[in-house]
């Protein structure tokens, strides 16, 4: 087990240097470089732009920008972002605990609906349950998530009020409100919708998977051996059944992480919030060079590292697994 | 013998082709078919869009701004007075159009890929394959995003975006079947005849990877409008004044509380439109999957 967890972490070394390799190429690809976001201020002479382009070393072969660049990266200095002239590790600093802590709770959320929902699909198949779950769910998919994050606001901002206050029933949008100490009911309250907005995406999603994998493990011979012995439904459920329908929905889990991101950049643009998401946005639109780089290798990093985990995961969870 | 036996007591055994029965399981399915209408009226939308738009999409009418919902202007008029309804009857020859563009594209290029590697074998395949993992493994529509934005936003660069992104999964998908079809028979007897590799690709590989290929364009159509209305309405897609449902909804996202009826519409739109080909996809795949029987 712990060599092959080993083997797996070196493979994964080669695949990050290529694809840092891949990303420095493409950015290389803008038109006009990483200068872009110089080309057009008026007040910069082509004089400015050579001197620039020369003290930032931009003027040198692009293997030899690469290699630089990758081993400031390794001693920890991923450059500046051109936006707010702050080290590209303090910008993410800022975010990316916001991002963390919403997806979290939203992933919590969701797994706290679709789990149980999908376990019960599953032992009650073909039932009115079964077929409004799966019928909710698959429409679910179809919904953009940022169209549905707007008609949360419409309907929960705009439309239903506080029939005392008058006020909003949720916040439109931020983290807290501005300018008021901290409050955790404050944080809560705006929690709420964009909260809701990845949890029912997401639970549509996790529903399905929940209840495929039950029904897969029901229809197998020792869930029929334990309830012929006389084991009561109750223990088969979750002792026998749902311990071994979790695996595949544990290794699903860590291969949605990347899709997870993704709906944060929606989430946070729609909710002003201040998270990676929204950064990545930004960074994209103004071709901030070195954050939108690092925060696409970090997006990559995440993605390597949650394929290994549900390799991992996998094969620590069922025992029938063996990895020489 | 015991088969020549029934046949003459007058028990034929009705022969039905694997394509009528898929076409009968298809038809069965209510929600297949539903599917197929709903996909085909987006389609029949995106080649007459003009000419169904009660109005134009461009014209203005500055009396009768951000209006409710009324006979004369089925889903309310925008900040410009322009028919919300004609603009999403129009934008669907952007959106579905980007959409099926991107996988088409994906599509084409991904199978080539497949098959060449499949055909070729050995470090060709090994390396190609490696790289299809790689982009597998990235979230696409990030790169989407950055590519659309190192492009230059717009409808081509969209197309082209989701596009590429769509290569690795058909590559993966293609390149079995192909292996599988390079060991026949008779593609060893084309390559007797002295075929070349790419005859033999293109007439006797390429015939056993559109099957399953043709099944998840459809599965992928879906994909591919989410994420090219998502571009738009990030502001990378097709720019104002062109109608685009993802364009619309960033565009009516400002007048949310104003205005929250411009809201709809285009959501409403893309969903359905989404669901058509998930629903016709699923459909498909079911009724050409031979392990599921009646």
């Amino acid at each position: 087990m712990a060599a092959y967890t080993g083997r797996r972490l070196l493979q994964a070394i080669p695949l990050l240097v290529l694809i840092s390799l891949l990303v420095f190429v493409l950015l290389h690809l803008i038109p006009g470089g990483p200068m872009a976001a110089y080309g057009n201020n008026p007040n910069m002479t082509a004089a400015d732009f050579a001197r620039l382009e020369h003290d930032l070393g931009l003027d040198a072969p692009v293997h030899v920008q690469y290699l630089r660049w990758l081993g400031a990266l390794l001693r920890g200095d991923w450059g500046y972002s051109l936006a707010s002239k702050r080290p590209v590790l303090v910008e993410i600093g800022d975010r990316l605990p916001n991002t963390i802590y919403l997806l979290s709770i939203s992933l919590a959320v969701t797994l706290g609906i679709a789990i149980p929902i999908g376990i019960l699909s599953a032992v009650r198949q073909y039932s009115v349950l079964d077929h409004a779950v799966t019928t909710v769910a698959f429409a679910g998919q179809s919904v953009p998530i940022f169209w549905f994050g707007l008609m949360l606001i419409i309907v929960f901002h705009v439309v239903l009020r506080n029939p005392i206050s008058g006020a909003p029933l949720a916040p439109g949008g931020g983290m807290y409100t501005l300018g008021e100490p901290f409050s955790l009911l404050d944080r809560l309250h705006h929690l709420i919708l964009p909260v809701s907005m990845l949890a029912v995406v997401g639970t549509a999603t996790y529903t399905r998977y929940m209840r495929a994998s039950m029904l897969e493990v029901i229809g197998q011979d020792y869930i029929r051996t334990a309830h012929a012995k006389g084991m009561p439904a109750r223990r088969v459920l979750w002792h026998h059944a749902f311990r071994n329908a979790a695996i595949p929905v544990v290794t699903i889990l860590a291969l949605e992480v990347p899709v997870l991101f993704n709906g944060a950049v929606f989430t946070e643009t729609i909710f002003s919030w201040p998270g990676m998401g929204r950064l990545f946005i930004e960074s994209a639109f103004r071709y901030d060079y070195a954050l939108l780089m690092a925060i696409i290798l970090i997006g990559a990093t995440l993605t390597i590292v949650s394929n290994l985990l549900a390799d991992i995961a996998y094969a620590y969870l069922d025992p029938r697994i063996h990895y020489g | 013998m015991a088969r020549t036996a029934v046949v003459s007591i007058g028990v034929r055994p009705r022969v039905v082709s694997l394509g009528r029965r898929s076409l009968a399981r298809f038809v069965r399915r209510r929600t297949a078919m539903a599917g197929g209408i709903v996909s085909s009226v987006f389609v029949v939308m995106m080649l007459l869009g003009l000419w169904i738009a009660p109005y134009s999409p461009a014209a203005t009418d500055y009396n009768r701004t951000l209006e409710l919902p009324s006979l004369a202007h089925l889903a309310g008029t925008d900040d410009f007075g322009r028919d919300i309804f004609s603009r999403i009857v129009v934008a669907t020859r952007y959106s579905l159009g980007m959409g099926l563009g991107a996988v088409f594209l994906g599509a084409a290029l991904g199978m080539a890929w497949g098959i060449a590697s499949g055909f070729y074998g050995r470090a060709f395949d090994n390396v190609s394959m490696r790289i299809v993992d790689i982009m597998l493994a990235f979230p696409g529509i990030l790169l989407a995003i950055v590519v659309v934005a190192i492009l230059g936003p717009g409808l081509v660069n969209v197309v082209l975006a989701i596009g590429v992104f769509t290569i690795p999964s058909f590559a993966r998908l293609a390149r079995a079947p192909a292996l599988a079809a390079k060991a026949q028979e008779y593609a060893q007897a084309a390559r007797a005849l002295g075929a070349s590799n790419s005859r033999i690709m293109g007439r006797h590989l390429l015939p056993n990877v559109l099957p399953s290929c043709l099944v998840y364009v459809t599965l992928r159509v879906g994909t591919a409008i989410l994420t090219a209305s998502s571009l738009s309405f990030l502001g990378l897609g097709v720019q104002p004044p062109t109608p685009e449902w993802g364009a619309m909804l960033a565009q009516s996202r400002v007048f949310l509380n104003v205005a929250p009826h411009l809201v709809i519409g285009p959501g409403v739109a893309i969903s359905l439109a989404v669901l058509g080909f998930n629903l016709l996809g699923d459909g498909m795949r079911d009724a050409l999957d031979p392990r599921l029987r009646d």
